[in-house]
C-alpha cells in the first residue's frame, strides 16, 4: 500500500472555544483526491480532543483520526506542536504532510520541513500528483503571478485557506489516541489579549466587507459593520484607514496587512492602490462601491456601484437583509 | 527593564520592487527583469530597524546584516549598513534558491557565530513563502516566533507579541532565538547622507556559497487569469437586489 497522507487539522483556540477550522476540511479534501489517485490512506492529526471536528474529518475523506491530548499551554505553541507533528510523521512516514497556510500553519510546516529535510511548498492554492511527488500552484509577488512548483515526495505543503472548497467523501471512522512527546519550554505564553470585539478571522472568511478612507471618518464605520453583518461577512480596512487610527492593524488588507481570498470581497470607499490589491486580488468575486467611476478598484472588480457610501451602504444592508433573511 | 546589548543578525533579501509590473520572462519560469528596480524586502527592512532600535536602547551591541543572493545584492547590504548596521555578510549565489536551500546556507554560515538573536522578515515579497525564518530556527535548533509585531528584550528573554486567530499573544522566548517581523514591528528609517558615507567604510564580507540540492523546482510562472468585464450596478434598491441575485444564483458566492 502506498505511503499515507497526513494532514494537521488546525483548531481555533482561545475565547472562541475549540472548533475545527474549515481549512482542515479543505486539506482533507485535497488529501483525499491525491490519496485516491495513489491508492493511499488519509490520516489526520487532531492536536486536541474535538468530537465534532473528528466527525467532520471523517465526512471529508479522512480514514483515520489521531487525537492528541490538548497541549499544556491550552493553545497552539510551536514548541509543543512541532514535536507532536514530527512524532506522527516519524511513525507514519507519510508521502505528504498537508497543513493550512495560516500564520500558525506556515510556521509549523516550515519547522517540520527544517527538522525532517522534506521539500516544502508554502501557500499552495492547488496540488496535483506529479512523477515522484507533487505539483503545486502558488501565488507569488503578492498575487501578481502564479508559479507552478514541483516537489519530490516525501513533502510538506501548506495550503492557502479558502482556495479549495471542502467536498464530502464519507469514510468509516477509525480513531486512535496518541501521546504528546515531551515539549520544549523555551517559549512560554505570558499573556493572551483577546480582540476588543469578536472578530471573524479575515484570512478564513468567505465574505469580506472592507472600508477605506472614503468612509470619511471612524464615526461612519458602523456602515461597514452593518453591511458585514447583513452579509454574514468579516470586515477589513485599507491601510489609509489603519494609519489614520480608525481601525486596528489586524483588520488591514494588503501588502503590509493580510492576504485574503474570500469568495466575495466588497470594497467600499477604497481607491484600489496596488498595495491594497496585493492583499485581495485572489478573491473570487469583487464588488466595489466608490463615488469615483475612474477609481482603479473598478479595474479589478466584477461588479461596480458608482455612488456615495453613505447612501449606498445602508441601502445595500437593508436590501441584503430582505434578500438573505436575518444573518 | 533595560535592554541588554545584543549580537543580532538580520537576514535580508534583495527582491523586485513591490510596484513592479510583472511580465513573464521568455523562459516561462521567472519574471522579466528588464528595467526592474530592486529593494530590500519590506519586512526585512522593518527587522533591520528594530535591531537598530534595540542596539540604541542598550547603548551597545552589534547588528550584522546578511544576504544570500547575486553580486548585485551588495547594494541592498550597503543600504542596510547606511541605515546603521555594523557589518555585513554576503553569501554570493546566483540563480533561484528555494527557502530550504536559503535557510541551509544561512545556518551553515552563522552556526559558529556568537549570536543572541536572528531576525528575518515574515516573508520575502517575491516568493511569499514565509518559511526561511522557521526553517533556519529548525537548523540552528533554536526556538522561533514568526509574525512578531512587537519585540523587546529583557535579560536573556525576548518578549514577542503576535496575532493569532484574532487574539494577540505575548510570548517569552529564551535567547538565542529566531523572530520574524510582521508589520508594526518598526518603521524603517531613511539612511541620511552621513549614514550612506559611513556605510562605504563598514566591513562587508563576501564569499561564494554552494547551495545544497533543491527539493523543489519551479516549472512555470504565469500571470493570473484576467477578470471578466466590469458589470455596473445602479445604486438603487432594484440595482442592489439584482447584484445580490447575481452573487447568489450566478456566482454562487452568497
Ligand atoms: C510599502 C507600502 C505598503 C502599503 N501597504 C498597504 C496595504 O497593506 N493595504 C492598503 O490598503 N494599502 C497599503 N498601502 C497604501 C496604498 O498605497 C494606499 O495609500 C491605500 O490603500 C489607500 O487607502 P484608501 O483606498 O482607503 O484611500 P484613498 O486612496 O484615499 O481612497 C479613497 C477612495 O474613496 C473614494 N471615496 C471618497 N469619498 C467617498 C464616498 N463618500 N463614497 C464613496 N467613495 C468615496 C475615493 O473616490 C477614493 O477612491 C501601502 C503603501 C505602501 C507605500
Ligand atoms: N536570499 C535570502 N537572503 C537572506 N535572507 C533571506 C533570503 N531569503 C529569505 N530571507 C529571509 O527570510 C525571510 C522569509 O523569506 P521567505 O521564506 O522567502 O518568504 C525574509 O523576509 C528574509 O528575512
Amino acid at each position: 500500500m502506498a505511503d499515507p497522507l497526513l494532514i494537521y487539522a488546525e483548531l481555533t483556540q482561545g475565547a472562541a472555544g475549540r472548533t475545527l477550522k474549515r481549512s482542515a476540511l479543505e486539506a482533507a479534501t485535497v488529501a483525499r483526491r491525491l490519496a485516491d489517485a495513489a491508492g493511499a490512506r488519509v490520516v489526520a492529526l487532531l492536536p486536541a480532543p474535538c468530537p465534532e471536528g473528528e466527525a467532520a474529518l471523517f465526512e471529508h475523506g479522512v480514514d483515520e483520526v489521531r487525537v492528541a491530548p490538548a497541549s499544556p499551554a491550552g493553545r497552539y505553541l510551536l514548541e509543543h506542536e512541532a514535536p507532536l507533528l514530527a512524532a506522527q510523521v516519524e511513525a507514519l512516514g507519510p508521502a505528504l504532510v498537508l497543513v493550512a497556510a495560516s500564520p500558525a500553519g506556515k510556521e509549523l510546516s516550515a519547522t517540520l520541513a527544517g527538522h525532517t529535510g522534506r521539500g516544502l511548498v508554502a501557500d499552495a492554492v492547488d496540488l496535483a500528483p506529479a512523477p515522484g511527488g507533487y505539483e503545486a500552484t502558488k501565488p507569488v509577488l503578492a498575487g501578481k503571478a502564479v508559479a507552478t512548483v514541483r516537489v519530490g515526495a516525501p513533502a510538506v505543503v501548506s495550503l492557502r485557506p479558502n482556495a479549495v472548497p471542502p467536498a464530502p467523501a464519507p469514510r468509516a471512522p477509525a480513531r486512535a489516541e496518541v501521546a504528546r512527546p515531551p515539549a520544549g519550554d523555551r517559549v512560554r505564553l505570558r499573556e493572551v489579549v483577546p480582540a476588543a470585539e469578536k472578530r471573524r478571522e479575515l484570512t478564513e472568511a468567505d465574505v469580506i466587507v472592507s472600508g477605506g478612507r472614503g468612509l470619511g471618518g471612524p464615526e461612519h464605520w458602523g456602515l461597514i459593520l452593518d453591511l458585514a453583518q447583513a452579509l454574514g461577512a468579516a470586515h477589513g480596512a485599507s491601510r489609509a484607514v489603519v494609519d489614520a487610527g480608525w481601525r486596528p492593524h489586524a483588520e488591514q488588507v494588503g501588502q503590509t496587512g493580510k492576504t485574503v481570498s474570500p469568495k466575495l470581497y466588497v470594497a467600499c470607499g477604497i481607491s484600489g492602490a496596488i498595495q491594497h490589491l496585493a492583499g485581495m486580488s485572489s478573491s473570487k468575486v469583487v464588488v466595489a462601491v466608490n463615488k469615483d467611476p475612474e477609481a482603479p478598484i473598478f479595474r479589478v472588480a466584477d461588479f461596480g456601484v458608482v455612488g456615495d457610501v453613505h447612501q449606498v451602504l445602508p441601502l445595500f444592508a437593508q436590501v441584503a437583509r430582505e434578500f438573505l433573511g436575518p444573518a | 527593564m533595560t535592554t541588554p546589548p545584543l549580537k543580532t543578525l538580520v537576514c535580508l533579501k534583495r527582491v523586485v520592487d513591490t510596484e513592479t509590473r510583472v511580465r513573464v520572462a521568455p523562459d516561462g519560469r521567472e519574471i522579466d527583469l528588464a528595467g526592474v528596480q530592486f529593494i530590500i524586502a519590506p519586512y526585512d527592512e522593518m527587522a533591520v530597524e528594530r535591531a537598530l532600535q534595540l542596539r540604541e536602547a542598550a547603548g551597545d551591541g552589534r547588528v550584522t546584516v546578511l544576504t544570500v543572493g547575486p553580486e548585485a545584492a551588495t547594494k541592498e547590504l550597503r543600504s542596510a549598513l547606511a541605515m546603521g548596521a555594523d557589518d555585513a555578510l554576503h553569501l554570493v549565489c546566483d540563480g533561484r534558491l528555494d527557502a530550504a536551500q536559503t535557510a541551509a546556507l544561512i545556518a551553515e554560515a552563522v552556526r559558529d557565530r556568537d549570536l543572541d538573536l536572528v531576525l528575518c522578515g515574515k516573508q520575502a515579497t517575491d516568493d511569499d513563502d514565509a518559511a526561511v525564518g522557521p526553517l533556519l530556527a529548525a537548523h540552528l535548533g533554536w526556538p522561533c516566533v514568526a509574525f512578531a509585531h512587537a519585540l523587546d528584550v529583557e535579560g536573556r528573554t525576548a518578549v514577542v507579541r503576535r496575532e493569532l486567530d484574532g487574539e494577540s499573544e505575548v510570548l517569552e522566548v529564551a535567547l538565542p532565538a529566531v523572530v520574524t517581523a510582521q508589520k508594526g514591528l518598526a518603521e524603517p528609517r531613511y539612511p541620511g547622507l552621513k549614514g550612506i558615507m559611513a556605510a562605504k567604510k563598514k566591513p562587508l564580507e563576501s564569499r561564494r556559497a554552494e547551495p545544497p540540492a533543491a527539493r523543489t523546482e519551479r516549472v512555470a510562472l504565469a500571470l493570473p487569469p484576467a477578470r471578466g468585464a466590469l458589470r455596473t450596478v445602479e445604486p438603487t434598491a432594484e440595482g442592489l437586489r439584482g447584484l445580490l441575485t447575481a452573487l447568489r444564483d450566478e456566482k454562487k458566492v452568497l
